[in-house]
C-alpha cells in the first residue's frame, strides 16, 4: 500500500504539467461546489439570523375574506381579552410622500396602536409611541426612525417638527431606533419608516377602512396556544371557513427561508457535482493514456511477479491520489477565494467562511472519483498478459 | 519439474502461419543446467516464454511440478513468477524511470521483503555483476552490457529455483561473460535449476546439457 502510494507519487511528479491538467477538472469542480456552497450558506446564514431577531413570539394574520364580519380594533380589543392571547395591534401599510421643508421621500406607513411597539419589540431613543388617546382622537401624531429623521429632517433631534404625509402634516413625538435586523434592512439599505395611529391611516388613505386586514398577535404564555387561540376565534368569525384568513409565524418564515436556500444548495451543488464527474472523466481519460504509454512497463512489472492486485493498486491508487490532490488544492484555493470575496462583501455584514461538511462531501466525492474512474483503466492494466504486454511497442 | 509435451506455438502472421514451436517435447529435472542453442528465429525466446509462465503454448501439456500450467489460478501464477523464476530478458526490459538499484529491487517489493532486508539484497546482487558503482544511475544512463548485468542481478536477487537466461551475455565482453557464467554455475551448484539461451557454443558447452532448436523443433546434442 505504501510502495504503490510512493510509485503513485512518483509517477504523478515525473509527469507535473500533465499531472496538473488533469487535476484542473478536479480543481475547478471542487471550487465551484465549496465556494457556491458557502456563499449560498453564508448568506442564508445572515438571513434566517436577521428573521431569527424579529422575535419568533408574534404571529401575522391576514384576513382576505371577512364575510361581512369585518375585525375592527373594537374587535381585537375584545380578542386580547380572550386566554392564551397577548397583545393584538393593526398594521395597516401604505406608501406615501413625506416632505419636510424643502425635502421630500418616500416613506412607507405603518397605521397601528400602542400595541405594536411591545408585539415587535421596537426601541424607542426618544419622545413616545403612539397612545391610546391619539388612536381614539385620531390625532395626527407620528413615529419615525432614524433614518427617516436624518434622510427628511436632516438631524434626529426632531420631536415637535411636522412633517407633511401625502400632504397631512404630522408632529413627530418619538424617534425609533434603526431595526438592523429587519428582512427590509437585510435586503436593502435603511428605509424610511413612520408609525401613526391606526385611525389617522384611516384618514389619510382610502386604502385602509375600519375593517382590519392584517394585525399582529403576541402571545401570553407560548405560541402554540396562542396560534390555537387566534385560529379557533377566526374560525368561528369567518363561519368556520380556513380560506378567509392566513396565520403566519415566523417559524413558517424561517421554513420557507430554509426550503428556498436548501433548494438552492442543492441545485448549485449539483451543477458542481456534475463539474467534478467531467474532471473525473478527465482523470479516466489521461489514466487510460497513461496505461497505455505504460504497457511495457506493466509487462515487465507483471514478468518479475506483480499479480493483477499489485498492478490494479498502483494505479488505482494513481488516480485516486490525482483526484486527492486535486481536491486538496480546490479546498485551498476556494478557501483563498472566500477569504477575498469576503474582504470584499464585507460592508454587506455578510461572512462567507469554509463550510466543512462541504469540504468533507468533496474530499469524499473525489475519492469515490478516483476510485470510479480509475477503477476502468487500472482493471485494463491488470488484465493485460504479460507476454503481449512485454512486446507492446518493441 | 519442466515437462513440455508435444507443445507448440502458432503465430498468425498474415494469412499464414509461422509455428514458433513446432510439438516441442522437453523434461528438465531440477537443478539441472541446460543450455538452448539456435539460430535466429528459431522458437528460443518463445520457448522460454512459454517455460517462465508468461506465454501460454496453443496446444500441448506443460506441466510444472507435475501440475498443468493451466490448473494454476493467475495469482498462482504471479506468485510462481515472483517466486520460482529469475528470468533475464533478451531485450533487458528495464524500467526506464528506475534506477538500477529500484530495478532490481522492484521483484523484492513484490515479495514484500522488508526495506532493510531488501538493501541487503540489492546491494549483493549489484556487487555480483559489478555495478555498485552504477547502482544510481537510469538505464538510458547504461551501456548495453551494464544494462544486462542489471537484468541479471534483478533476476537473481530473489534467489530464485529456476533461472532462464534468454542470451543474457549477448552483450557482453568474455571477461564479464566468464564472470557471470560463474554466477550461473555457482547457482547451479546451489541445486537452482537453470536455463540458458545462447548463440555460442562454448557458453552452451559450459552446461550440463545442450538442447538445439532449429525452426521451432527441438533436439539433444550428444544424446
Ligand atoms: N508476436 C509474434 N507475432 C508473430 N510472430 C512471432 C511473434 N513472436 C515471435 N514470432 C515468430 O516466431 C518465431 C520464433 O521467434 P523467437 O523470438 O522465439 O526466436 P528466437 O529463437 O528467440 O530468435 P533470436 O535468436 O533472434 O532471439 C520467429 O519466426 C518470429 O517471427
Ligand atoms: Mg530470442
Amino acid at each position: 500500500m505504501i510502495q504503490s502510494l510512493k510509485m503513485a507519487l512518483k509517477s504523478i511528479a515525473g509527469n507535473k504539467f500533465r499531472s496538473f491538467l488533469t487535476m484542473l477538472g478536479i480543481i475547478i469542480g471542487v471550487m465551484a461546489l465549496v465556494i457556491l456552497v458557502s456563499l449560498v450558506s453564508g448568506a442564508t446564514g445572515s438571513v434566517t439570523d436577521s428573521i431569527a431577531g424579529l422575535g419568533s413570539n408574534l404571529l401575522t394574520v391576514t384576513v382576505s375574506d371577512d364575510k361581512g364580519a369585518p375585525v375592527t380594533l373594537h374587535t381585537l380589543n375584545e380578542w386580547m381579552e380572550e386566554d392564551g392571547i397577548g397583545l393584538i395591534a393593526p398594521s395597516g401599510e401604505i406608501s406615501a410622500t413625506a416632505r419636510y421643508e424643502g425635502n421630500s421621500d418616500t416613506v412607507t406607513v405603518y397605521g397601528t396602536t400602542p400595541a405594536y411597539e411591545t408585539i415587535n419589540g421596537l426601541s424607542l431613543l426618544l419622545g413616545r409611541f403612539i397612545k391610546s388617546s391619539d388612536v381614539d382622537n385620531h390625532t395626527n401624531v407620528a413615529v419615525i426612525n432614524e433614518t427617516a429623521a436624518t434622510e427628511l429632517i436632516g438631524y434626529t433631534d426632531c420631536l415637535g417638527e411636522e412633517v407633511s404625509i401625502d400632504g397631512v402634516k404630522y408632529t413627530v413625538v418619538g424617534l425609533l431606533e434603526d431595526d438592523e435586523d429587519s428582512l427590509t434592512a437585510v435586503f436593502g439599505r435603511g428605509s424610511i419608516v413612520a408609525y401613526i395611529p391606526y385611525t389617522s391611516l384611516m384618514r389619510l388613505s382610502s386604502e385602509t377602512s375600519s375593517a382590519i386586514t392584517s394585525f399582529s398577535v403576541s402571545a401570553e404564555t407560548d405560541m402554540a396556544t396562542a396560534e390555537t387561540a387566534m385560529t379557533s376565534l377566526l374560525m368561528e368569525r369567518f363561519d368556520q371557513d380556513d380560506d378567509a384568513f392566513t396565520i403566519s409565524t415566523r417559524d413558517e418564515l424561517e421554513d420557507a427561508m430554509s426550503s428556498v436556500t436548501s433548494n438552492l444548495t442543492i441545485l448549485l451543488g449539483s451543477i458542481a457535482g456534475i463539474s467534478l464527474v467531467v474532471g473525473g472523466i478527465g482523470i479516466m481519460n489521461i489514466m487510460l493514456v497513461t496505461v497505455t504509454e505504460r504497457t511495457r512497463e506493466i509487462g515487465i512489472r507483471k514478468a518479475i511477479g506483480a499479480s493483477r492486485r499489485v498492478i490494479l493498486q498502483q494505479f488505482l491508487m494513481e488516480s485516486v491520489v490525482l483526484s486527492m490532490l486535486g481536491c486538496l488544492i480546490g479546498v485551498f484555493l476556494s478557501w483563498a477565494m472566500l477569504r477575498i470575496i469576503s474582504v470584499v462583501v464585507s460592508s454587506l455584514s455578510m461572512s462567507f467562511s469554509l463550510e466543512w461538511n462541504v469540504v468533507l462531501i468533496a474530499v469524499g466525492f473525489c475519492f469515490v472519483i478516483g476510485i470510479v474512474f480509475g477503477l476502468y483503466p487500472a482493471n485494463k492494466a491488470a488484465k493485460m498478459a504479460p507476454i503481449d504486454a512485454l512486446h507492446y511497442g518493441g | 519439474m519442466i515437462d513440455l509435451k508435444n507443445v507448440s506455438r502458432v503465430y498468425q502472421v498474415g494469412s499464414g502461419k509461422v509455428y514458433a514451436l513446432n510439438k516441442v517435447t522437453l523434461h528438465i529435472d531440477e537443478g539441472e543446467f541446460v543450455s538452448v542453442i539456435g539460430p535466429s528465429g528459431s522458437g528460443k525466446s518463445t520457448l522460454m516464454n512459454i517455460i517462465g509462465c508468461l506465454d501460454i503454448a496453443d496446444s500441448g501439456i506443460y506441466l510444472l511440478d507435475g501440475i498443468p500450467i493451466e490448473d494454476y489460478s493467475e495469482s498462482e501464477l504471479a506468485k510462481i513468477r515472483k517466486r520460482k523464476i529469475g528470468f533475464v530478458f533478451q531485450s533487458f526490459n528495464l524500467i526506464n524511470k528506475l534506477t538500477a538499484m529500484e530495478n532490481v529491487e522492484l521483484p523484492l517489493i513484490y515479495q514484500g521483503v522488508g526495506k532493510s532486508e531488501r538493501k541487503t539484497h540489492v546491494a549483493e546482487a549489484l556487487e555480483r555483476v559489478n555495478l555498485t558503482k552504477w547502482a544510481d544511475h537510469l538505464p538510458t544512463e547504461l551501456s548495453g552490457g551494464q544494462q544486462q548485468r542489471v537484468a541479471i542481478a534483478r533476476a537473481i536477487v530473489t534467489r530464485p529455483s529456476l533461472i532462464l537466461g534468454d542470451e543474457p551475455t549477448g552483450n557482453l565482453d568474455s571477461k564479464t561473460t566468464d564472470e557471470i557464467m560463474g554466477i550461473f554455475r555457482e547457482l547451479h551448484d546451489q541445486g537452482n535449476t537453470i536455463i540458458l539461451i545462447t548463440h555460442d557454443r562454448e557458453i552452451a558447452e559450459q552446461a550440463s546439457r545442450i538442447v538445439n532448436i532449429r525452426d521451432g523443433k527441438l533436439s539433444e546434442v550428444g544424446a
